[in-house]
C-alpha cells in the first residue's frame, strides 16, 4: 500500500515537470526531447509505474485503485501552489466524482 | 491526430483553446487506454521471467508502449495553454475505455460496480470539463 501511495505521490510529480516543460516549448517537435523538465516528468511517471507494479502485487485492487488516484488530488495541491491555479468548486466536486468512480471500478474488480 | 499536432507545434502565439485542449485528452484517454489493453496482452504472451530481448520483440508489447509515448506528446501540449488541476484528472477517462476493451479483448465482465465506476468517472470529468468555460 506505502508503494502504491508513493507511486501516486511521484506521479503527481511527473505532471508538475510535464506541465513546466510544456510552457517551455517553442520551435518544434525535436525541443521535446531536449527539455529538461519534460524528461523529468517522464522519468517520474516511469518510476511511479514501477512502483505500482511492485504494489499491486500484493494487496486488494479496491484500495490500491483509489490510492493511485491520489495523485489527481497532489496534482491539485501541487497546481495551485506552483502555477497559481485556484481550487474550485467545480474542481473539488470534479475529482471527488472521479475519486469515487475510480473506488467503484476498483471494487469491481476483485 | 496529426491535424492537432500541426496546430499545436508553432511557437505559442496562439494558445490553444480550452475544447481543442479537451478534445486533446480525449485522444489520449483512448491511446492509453488502447496501450494498456496491448501492454496486457503482450505481458500475457510473455512468460513470468522474459527476457529483454523477447520483450523489445513482442510486437504488442513494444507498441503499447509507443502509443503511451504518443499519448504523453499531446498531453504536453494539452497541458501548455490550459491548467494541470483540469486536464490531469481527465485521464481516468481511460478507465472506462480500458474497462470497455477488456470486456471485448479479454471477455472480462461487467458487473455492478465496476458499472457504477464508469458512470461516475463520466461524470466526473463533465464536471471538471465545464470548469473554466467562459
Amino acid at each position: 500500500m506505502l508503494l502504491v501511495l508513493w507511486a501516486s505521490f511521484i506521479g503527481s510529480f511527473g505532471a508538475v515537470f510535464l506541465k513546466a516543460g510544456s510552457g517551455k516549448l517553442h520551435g518544434g517537435i525535436k525541443y521535446l526531447f531536449l527539455n529538461w523538465r519534460l524528461a523529468l516528468g517522464v522519468a517520474l511517471f516511469l518510476g511511479s509505474s514501477y512502483f505500482f507494479v511492485l504494489g499491486i502485487r500484493q494487496g486488494e485492487l479496491s484500495v490500491l485503485y483509489p490510492l493511485v488516484s491520489l495523485s489527481y488530488v497532489w496534482a491539485l495541491l501541487w497546481s495551485r501552489i506552483f502555477f497559481k491555479e485556484p481550487f474550485t468548486k467545480r474542481k473539488i466536486y470534479g475529482l471527488l466524482l472521479i475519486l469515487i468512480g475510480i473506488t467503484f471500478v476498483g471494487l469491481g474488480k476483485r | 491526430m496529426e491535424a492537432a499536432d500541426t496546430t499545436a507545434l508553432p511557437s505559442g502565439k496562439k494558445p490553444m483553446s480550452k475544447n481543442a485542449a479537451l478534445g486533446l485528452m480525449l485522444i489520449c484517454t483512448v491511446l492509453s487506454a488502447i496501450g494498456q489493453i496491448l501492454i496486457k496482452m503482450g505481458a500475457n504472451t510473455l512468460g513470468a521471467h522474459a527476457s529483454p530481448l523477447a520483450m523489445l520483440s513482442n510486437v504488442p508489447l513494444v507498441a503499447g508502449y509507443g502509443l503511451y509515448g504518443i499519448m504523453t506528446v499531446l498531453f504536453i501540449f494539452a497541458l501548455r495553454d490550459q491548467e494541470l488541476s483540469i486536464l490531469f484528472p481527465i485521464i481516468s477517462l481511460s478507465y472506462v475505455w480500458v474497462a470497455g476493451l477488456s470486456v471485448w479483448a479479454f471477455h472480462d465482465h461487467l458487473n455492478a460496480p465496476r458499472v457504477a465506476g464508469i458512470a461516475i468517472i463520466i461524470a466526473g470529468v463533465f464536471v471538471l470539463g465545464k470548469e473554466g468555460h467562459k
